[in-house]
């Protein structure tokens, strides 16, 4: 079972160009917002028309432009979880989930609709109106309402952006536990970076209509191919730099020379390596090190601090890596952005500047330009 | 008194009514989603019996029945004449009143949040049933806005009922018609009551229209469901 897709499609700003191959299994699909994620599920879903390609899910064509064929969205099977839920408000949630369902004989359809009624934990509300019931019940029973029609293909747009935090984390493993029964091609669109990684098995990383990355979420947040992607999966600090041996390079905006354990010559197809590219850390994987003579040490850098931001358990610490002279530096002047526990920092934030930061050479990633 | 014109208004207004709740509806559905440059001839066509005169329209409706008009031939084949006969006031009442429902039912139409329309499609639902079971139920408290707007407006209607149809007592003599001849014919009593009459319908009206605009949840409308 899979979902193909490959197709063109001219927005306002850009054009979508996306093709990839969506096996019986969620697909976290991460993009700003604008990227075209929601449209690249209209046209999955037969909403929107793409101006060109193919959409073929298991032996069934959507869309083909070559043969203009174009099956109407009543007829793909696709069970689709809009945005803002899209719920009858002039029908109750039994209704409301056996709306698709309406070929059915009557028995058999309650049947079918107490069925799913239970499975998404929704007993008790079977009469009552959208507009009265919470957040987190309006989207099971959007997600219900999708999953009756028994659909082919599951498409997620942002399913959980409208739920406050509490809720998210509980829709977070209600949509697991569906996940894991539903077992078809799923695409879950999103621009939370952590609910794509939690939630997705493999990641399309979407960029102005492209794919800026697909494959395994583990690599792509490991080493992201590319400064986009780099940023799209949070990653907050990025140099440019030079590549000085396979090993090794010079990250310009840092003023500073790195060791990397990825080589800069791997990434490429060709053999030669490209001296120009990019330098990554994520802000949690600094680290700060006592000061004794550690400059000598490897990827061990003064650094001084420029702003610090709160979070309840974490800090972010802006920094610089050039001393500047004796007026405080201005926030502007950070390079580097880091993140550690409160209680790590409490054992340093009194110490004198400059402290020193290590960057994990197994922690640096590089980026062709 | 003679309470025919009473009995012919309602009977005219009724009827002209119901033919364009369907007209206006499906005009209104029909123009749905349509763009380009011919959609706005067509909405002024539409449009253009509510801000002609009425005379102008009686005239125009004269030429297409009258004598020599195009229909007059066609329904002549069915043995039917259309001219100062009671059907001519319904036909009268019908056009000036198909405006107003048509742009209500249409604001009404274009209100429905369009990710339900689609949420039905993607659910298996065909185009009539996304109509009747999702845009129209819950277009429903403006397209019945517009039916009470198109009723007022057919149970007034003098100028082109009077070019169309004539004064026929008893026959093509509607409350309006009745009142501009009491006039004429210096009966103000008579003119007089049939205004009071006239006034407590369209109070009626107006109370009907709030209660319903004002009153109804769209969960309330449930009729459309079976």
């Amino acid at each position: 079972m899979a979902l193909e897709v490959q197709i063109e499609k001219k927005l306002p700003d850009f054009a979508l160009e996306v093709s990839f191959r969506a096996e019986a299994e969620p697909l976290s699909i991460l993009g700003a917002s604008g990227a075209g994620k929601t449209m690249l599920l209209r046209c999955i879903a037969g909403l929107d028309r793409p101006d060109r390609g193919k959409i073929k899910l298991n032996d069934r064509v959507f869309f083909d432009s070559e043969s203009h064929l174009n099956i109407p969205a009543r007829q793909r099977r696709v069970g689709l979880l809009f945005q803002n839920y899209a719920l009858f408000p002039h029908r109750t949630v039994a209704e409301n989930i056996g709306f698709g369902l309406e070929g059915l004989p009557r028995d058999e359809r309650s049947k079918r609709v107490s069925a799913i009624i239970e499975r998404t934990h929704l007993p008790g509300l079977e009469s009552r109106y959208s507009r009265t019931l919470s957040g987190g019940e309006q989207q099971r029973v959007a997600l219900a309402r999708a999953l009756a029609i028994e659909p082919e293909a599951l498409l997620l747009d942002e399913p959980l952006s409208a739920l406050d935090t509490h809720l998210r984390s509980q829709m977070e493993i209600q949509l697991q536990e569906t996940f894991a029964v539903y077992r078809r091609p799923t695409l879950l669109v999103t621009h939370n970076m952590e609910e794509a990684y939690r939630l997705g098995a493999r990641l399309l990383v979407l960029s102005r209509g492209k794919v800026a990355a697909s494959g395994a979420k583990e690599r792509i947040f490991q080493r992201p191919p590319s400064v986009e992607v780099a940023r799209l999966t949070g990653c907050k600090n990025i140099s440019r730099a030079r590549a000085i041996s396979d090993h090794s390079v010079e990250a310009l905006d840092w003023g500073c020379a790195l060791r990397l354990t990825q080589p800069t010559t791997q990434s490429t197809s060709q053999s030669t390596a490209q001296p120009a590219g990019f330098v990554g850390i994520r802000a949690h994987h600094i680290e700060f090190v006592e000061a004794n003579g550690a400059s000598s040490e490897e990827n061990v850098f003064p650094c001084w601090l420029v702003q610090s931001s709160e979070t309840p358990f974490r800090v972010t610490l802006f920094l610089t890596m050039q001393q500047h002279s004796s007026q405080s530096p201005q926030p502007g002047a950070a390079q580097l952005q880091a993140e550690v526990y409160k209680e790590k920092w409490r054992r340093f934030h009194d110490k004198p500047l400059p402290w020193h930061v290590r960057l994990p050479s197994d922690s640096l990633f590089w980026m062709k330009e | 008194m003679d309470w025919s014109p009473f009995w012919i208004s309602l009977a005219t207004s009724v009827t002209a009514t119901v033919i364009t709740l369907f007209l206006g509806l499906a005009a209104a559905a029909w123009r749905e989603g349509r763009k380009g440059a011919g959609m706005a001839l067509v909405d002024g066509i539409f449009i253009l019996p509510l801000v002609l005169p009425p005379t102008v329209v009686g005239f125009l409706l004269l030429l297409l029945f009258g004598r020599n008009g195009p229909l007059r031939k066609l329904l002549l084949e069915f043995g039917a004449t259309i001219v100062f006969s009671w059907p001519a006031t319904v036909i009268a009442a019908t056009v000036v009143a198909f405006p107003l429902m048509y742009l209500t039912a249409r604001a009404a139409l274009e209100q429905v949040e369009p990710s339900l329309l689609q949420a039905a499609r993607t659910l298996g639902a065909s185009e009539w049933r996304v109509f009747r079971e999702v845009a129209l139920p819950l277009a429903w408290p403006g397209v019945l806005a517009g039916t009470i707007l198109s009723f007022a407006r057919a149970l007034g209607e003098f100028g082109a009922t009077l070019m169309l149809a004539g004064n026929i007592p008893g026959r093509t003599e509607t409350i309006p018609i009745a009142i501009y001849f009491a006039v004429e014919a210096n009966e103000m009593t008579q003119a007089f009551t049939w205004c009071l009459i006239d006034i407590g319908i369209s109070l009626v009206l107006l109370a009907g229209l709030y209660y319903w605009t004002h009153l109804q949840s769209p969960e309330r409308l449930r009729w459309a469901r079976r």
